[in-house]
């Protein structure tokens, strides 16, 4: 994925171009340019920052899916550099959209769970997308209970566009899957970050992202469905994807004022996608502090206030 | 439906009063014969030809199983505040009202404690003619306390579900009410508690992926369609036609997905034996 931008980056695009067509007719020596270059370097780095300070839903949407986003495997293999991966659910398949493993970060021993997409289309085509089968959601709850067994704590990131809708997987019991790892992972006796660090559709999320705190990459979305989803079906057409965005309210900045993100992230100046290693430094911080946080709780606290995370969400008129 | 007894302009030479009153008579979706209506409800809403179970309500699920109809409802006032202050092509807050008008409830789920043949049971039943049965913060938290109700109290829990899944206008807040609703379910079975969970027709999404898909003992009314996502969605995505009979009930109970697939004149005296085996 050499060039992928966003309708919305094209005038930082060409602005970074200009910089770069200026920086080489410098390097040649004939002029100096090196005041008009620092010129347009700051009004980049102005740019930028209007651009990103006031991105709208849809827009964030649309960053969330960006191909070049750190994926599930960027952020593990650069904080976990030993990490392991464990296949299979040891019952059908090895699904690829679910990568499961065991790895360290300084020195602290962990199971990540992440859901991956694919960075281009044959890797895509690997991972199914993003998209997860029954045997995604049973891996990911085969190793859990590992850890379980180890006591060692799980990291959870969540990138996906939804549950794969197939035959296969309904005749495998998507359904089932899913609703036994919400079971579980509601009583895990180990504490379990869930982090959305793309995006966050629908039960096909959630089946791996119940947990002790949800937190939230600055440019995420998660919700009940997809916009585009939820466009089809109650405006009866897709294209309206953007109003159903502003509908249901699906940004991490969004779900932080309902009280159900516990936590976002401020990814790096333009976006996860601009700077990988600096998200990933940004993230692995974070991990570590929420999990000393987390460590401090015996099993039986941990639990109770899992349960009441959750039993608290809801509006409702009495 | 049965177009040509609904028919409302009189074409033929028929005065009104020989013409035969609308909503008399049900049309059979299974076997295409013509049902009447007061014979269909003293069995249940079951044709008797074909076995075709309709659609029925909570209230009639009440009828068929609690003792002499009498309960005890629970929360039956709680309802949703459209806390997204939700808008698509209608407003939320219309299909509320829409919805409160046709069903006479506020929500979704009903609630109540009454007795199983003697026995003591907490049951949660869905309306599919409210917003296609869709679960809100309102059902999850009156799952949420009905659960509880049947911890504290030691009495098995039955749900009948039939839903499209979570629903879409209370964002975010419908999904989690999965999360909700699976852990008050793994603390209320750590404790002991039964749960029997029975399938109608349709159940779908984000119910099916959450407490209908967690009881202990799973029965689905025969013919219900079942599953995670819908058909439509399906077929839209692998671009082929579904097989014949994919996600009934009965595809379900072949790939091992429900114990027993119950028609509903059984349902009473199956959910007896169950209970009778669980506490033994």
């Amino acid at each position: 994925m050499a060039e992928f931008h966003l309708n919305f980056e094209k005038p930082i695009i060409e602005l970074e171009r200009k910089i770069d067509d200026l920086k080489s007719i410098n390097a040649a020596g004939n002029t100096d340019l090196s005041q008009e270059i620092r010129k347009l370097e700051d009004k980049h780095k102005k740019l930028i920052e209007k651009t990103y300070s006031n991105l709208s839903r849809w827009q964030r949407v649309q960053l969330a899916r960006h191909p070049r986003r750190p994926y599930s495997l960027d952020y593990i293999t650069r904080i976990s550099p030993d990490f392991f991966e464990l296949h299979g659910d040891r019952n059908f398949a090895d699904d690829k959209s679910i990568v499961t493993g065991i790895g360290s970060i300084d020195g602290m021993q962990v199971v990540w769970i992440g859901q991956q997409k694919g960075k281009n289309t044959k890797d895509n085509l690997y991972r199914n997308f993003g998209m997860s089968k029954p045997e995604g959601y049973r891996k990911a709850l085969r190793v859990m209970e590992l850890s379980e067994k180890y006591n060692r704590p799980i990291i959870c990131l969540i990138d996906t566009p939804g549950a794969y809708p197939g035959i296969g997987a309904e005749e495998r019991g998507q359904a089932e899957a899913i609703a036994r790892n919400l079971l579980r992972m509601s009583s895990i006796k180990v504490p379990i970050l869930i982090i959305i660090i793309g995006e966050g559709a629908s039960g096909g999320a959630l089946g791996i992202g119940v947990g002790d705190k949800l937190i939230m990459l600055e440019n995420t979305w998660f919700s009940v469905i997809s916009p585009e989803g939820c466009a089809s079906i109650l405006w009866r057409d897709a294209s309206k994807a953007e109003l159903a965005a502003d509908a249901m309210k699906v940004t991490a900045q969004d779900l932080y004022e309902m009280g159900i993100c516990d936590r976002i992230i401020k990814e790096p100046l333009g976006g996860a996608h601009r700077n990988n290693d600096k998200m990933a430094e940004i993230l692995k911080n974070i991990i570590i502090e929420e999990l000393n946080r987390l460590l401090t709780f015996n099993t039986s606290e941990l639990l109770d206030r899992r349960l009441k995370k959750y039993e608290k969400i809801g509006v409702w008129e009495e | 439906m049965v177009a040509w007894f609904k028919r409302e302009k009189q074409k033929l030479f028929t005065t009104r009063k020989k013409s035969i009153p609308d909503g008399l008579w049900e049309k059979c979706p299974g076997c295409d014969k013509i049902l009447y209506k007061r014979e269909l409800a003293k069995i249940h809403w079951v044709c008797h030809k074909c076995q075709h179970h309709f659609r029925i309500k909570p209230q009639e699920y009440l009828e068929l199983l609690i003792d002499d109809g009498k309960y005890e409802e629970f929360n039956a006032h709680l309802k949703s505040s459209d806390p997204l202050k939700f808008k698509a092509s209608k407003k939320y807050v219309d299909q509320l009202k829409t919805a409160k008008a046709k069903t006479g409830y506020n929500d979704v789920l009903r609630t109540v404690k009454g007795k199983i043949n003697g026995r003591d049971a907490v049951v949660a039943i869905m309306d599919f003619s409210f917003i296609g049965g869709s679960m809100g913060s309102v059902v999850g938290e009156k799952l949420a306390r009905s659960i509880d109700y049947a911890m504290e109290q030691s009495l098995p829990l039955i749900t009948i579900t039939a839903s499209g899944g979570a629903r879409m206008q209370e964002g975010i807040y419908s999904l989690m009410q999965m999360a909700k609703t699976s852990a008050k379910l793994s603390r209320y079975s750590q404790s002991g508690g039964v749960h029997i969970s029975i399938l109608t027709d349709p159940t779908t999404g984000g119910v099916t992926a959450s407490y209908a898909m967690l009881g202990d003992f799973i029965l689905a009314e025969p013919g219900a369609l079942i599953g995670f996502a819908g058909p439509r969605v399906i077929k839209q995505t692998i671009g082929e036609d579904l097989p014949e009979g994919f996600q009934s009930a009965e595809f379900l109970l072949e790939k091992g997905f429900v114990d027993h697939i119950v028609p509903r004149k059984d349902l009473k005296k199956t959910i007896t034996r169950l209970i009778e085996f669980a506490n033994a």
